[in-house]
């Protein structure tokens, strides 16, 4: 082995891992609270467009309510109030002005336990479009079911029977089926809380692999309890601890040479 | 050390075992070295054999450190200082291989130059180069073990000398070939063992750069500092 080779290897650049252009989302000194608890303390956060970033950090940092501010899903908890400012394409999405339905179609989100409506595997796809109004006729109904549920990975799986109940599925396919009707209503930012952590290593895999092509054309933001799966589907990561955000870069520095001592702390399993 | 305090122990406990295993291993090739030019210096056959025989446990605990560096991946898929805990102990072992070879190639030649015409005046070299060496060998192994990077950089900084020793040893080994044929024999395994001696430098060199990278989670990215290289025309192996 000539290690000459190796002494006059250049230093990886971030731009080798970031992709291109403005972030998608920018959020500045967001803080939040529920009654007296301060959850979330001043996180500002560039959030790129058109690829993975994860969120990890212990139980109760605040990853959660922080993914919930990007589409205003804390507005409904009585007790939350949410300050600063979050811009998705230079919008300030807490403009009183905004359509919050509206954000919501352009902000979907997939949760940890998978939620299928109690309806049939092509209702649960068709209702988001059908209330935006996106399709002009049933034909283009079928479509819009069809290629969400393609893009999901789930259409060779569910083709022959789309009038059966979305709950009979196997969980891994529930959960490709509310990732299919966040797809179907052409979201512009995909927001994933934990989603697979109900789900065993081979719907695991599958809902991987689904995000890392789902990067291509959507903004997708996950929150993960497994820093390998962090590590394999995001391409930068932000650390959370105690309401705050510790560190944040690409992934791959984050969990080969962390800056932080709590970072490493963390994906090290040095505290708990 | 960085190794210490993973809430599962027994995590702690793989990585110890790691280093244990390295340290052994560390241990053995200094002796190792020291021993094969010893026996050079000194022609002393029988330690040549003893020093032939060794190398087989440095092999060994190359492999014990492969495997359970191997294994600790599969079970704990380290990350940060961990994963390069393990990364550095691989990349250590295996230069460390190396060098138990370099040494026992030194002292394969030793045991065939028994009955060889031998002016000792020739050796005194080739010992400089040796003690040099040995001297990398054992500061960049410490400084593995005490994780300091600066040591370590300090031993990778000095290779130059040591290229630069190989270089007019080469010289002055071809000027007693010219003086007097009946040299050559004798000057011509010299030069190889001389040539042996450089490599393990290098090699002590890349467990600097290893340390390096385990410090600081980059590569070394600076030319490694070279010798001249008029010796250059000879390479081997
Ligand atoms: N609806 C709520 N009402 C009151 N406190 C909450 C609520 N949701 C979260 N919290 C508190 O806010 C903190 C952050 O919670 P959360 O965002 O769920 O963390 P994470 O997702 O990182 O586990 C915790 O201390 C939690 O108890
Ligand atoms: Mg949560």
């Amino acid at each position: 082995m000539d290690a000459t080779a190796t002494a006059a290897r250049p230093k990886p650049t971030a731009s080798a891992t970031l992709p291109a252009g403005d972030p998608k989302i920018v959020a500045k000194d967001v803080n939040v609270y529920y009654a007296e608890k301060h959850a979330l303390k001043n996180v500002s956060l560039d959030i790129p467009e058109r690829a993975v970033m994860a969120f990890i950090g212990p139980s109760g940092c605040g990853k959660s309510t922080f993914l919930r501010c990007i589409n205003r899903m804390n507005d409904t908890i009585a007790s939350c109030r949410v300050v600063g400012s979050i811009k998705i394409d230079d919008q300030d999405i807490y403009d009183p002005s905004l359509d919050v339905v509206q954000l919501r179609a352009r902000v979907g989100m997939v949760f940890q336990k998978p939620n299928p409506f109690p309806k049939s595997i092509y209702e649960n796809i068709a209702y988001g479009p059908r209330i935006h109004g996106l399709a002009r006729s049933k034909a283009e109904l079928d479509e819009i079911v069809e290629q969400a549920l393609r893009k999901a990975s789930l259409w060779n799986e569910v083709k022959d029977r789309l009038q059966d109940t979305g709950t009979g599925l196997s969980g891994g396919q529930q959960q490709r089926l509310c990732i299919a009707r966040a797809i179907a209503v052409s979201p512009e930012v995909i927001l994933m809380d934990e989603p697979c952590s109900a789900l065993d290593p081979i719907a695991t895999a599958k809902i991987e692999e689904l995000i890392d092509e789902l990067r291509q054309n959507f903004t997708i933001v996950i929150v993960t309890h497994s820093m390998q799966q962090a590590a394999r589907v995001s391409q930068r990561t932000a650390f959370f601890h105690l309401g705050v955000i510790v560190e944040t870069g690409p992934t791959e520095r984050i969990f080969t040479s962390p800056n932080d001592k709590r970072t490493q702390d963390y994906i090290t399993g040095r505290f708990g | 050390m960085a190794m210490t305090d993973h809430i599962v122990s027994s995590f702690d406990a793989d990585l110890q075992t790691l280093g244990d295993k390295l340290a052994e291993m560390g241990g053995l090739c200094e002796k190792l070295v020291g021993e094969s030019i010893e026996a050079l210096l000194r022609r002393d056959i029988p330690l040549a054999k003893r020093v032939i025989e060794w190398d087989r446990s440095i092999d060994r605990l190359q492999h014990e450190i492969e495997e359970n560096g191997i294994l600790t991946i599969a079970k704990r898929a380290p990350v940060a200082i961990d994963l390069r805990e393990v990364v550095a102990a691989l990349r250590i072992a295996n230069d460390l291989e190396r060098i138990g070879d370099l040494a026992k190639n030194i002292a394969k030649r030793v045991v065939a130059l028994e009955g060889q015409f031998q002016p000792p005046k020739l050796a005194g070299g080739v010992a400089h180069i040796a003690d040099l060496t040995l001297a990398q060998l054992k500061e960049v192994l410490d400084a593995y073990t005490q994780r300091d990077e600066r040591r370590a950089m300090e031993v990778w900084k000095r290779d130059g000398d040591i290229d630069a020793l190989y270089n007019s040893l080469f010289r002055e080994l071809l000027t007693y070939m010219m003086e007097d044929p009946r040299n050559i024999g004798f000057c011509a395994h010299l030069l190889f063992c001389a040539k042996n001696i450089e490599r393990i430098g290098d090699h002590a060199t890349n467990v600097a750069e290893t340390v390096y990278y385990l410090v600081h989670g980059e590569a070394v990215t600076d030319e490694r500092p070279k010798g001249d290289l008029a010796g250059a025309a000879i390479s081997y192996d």
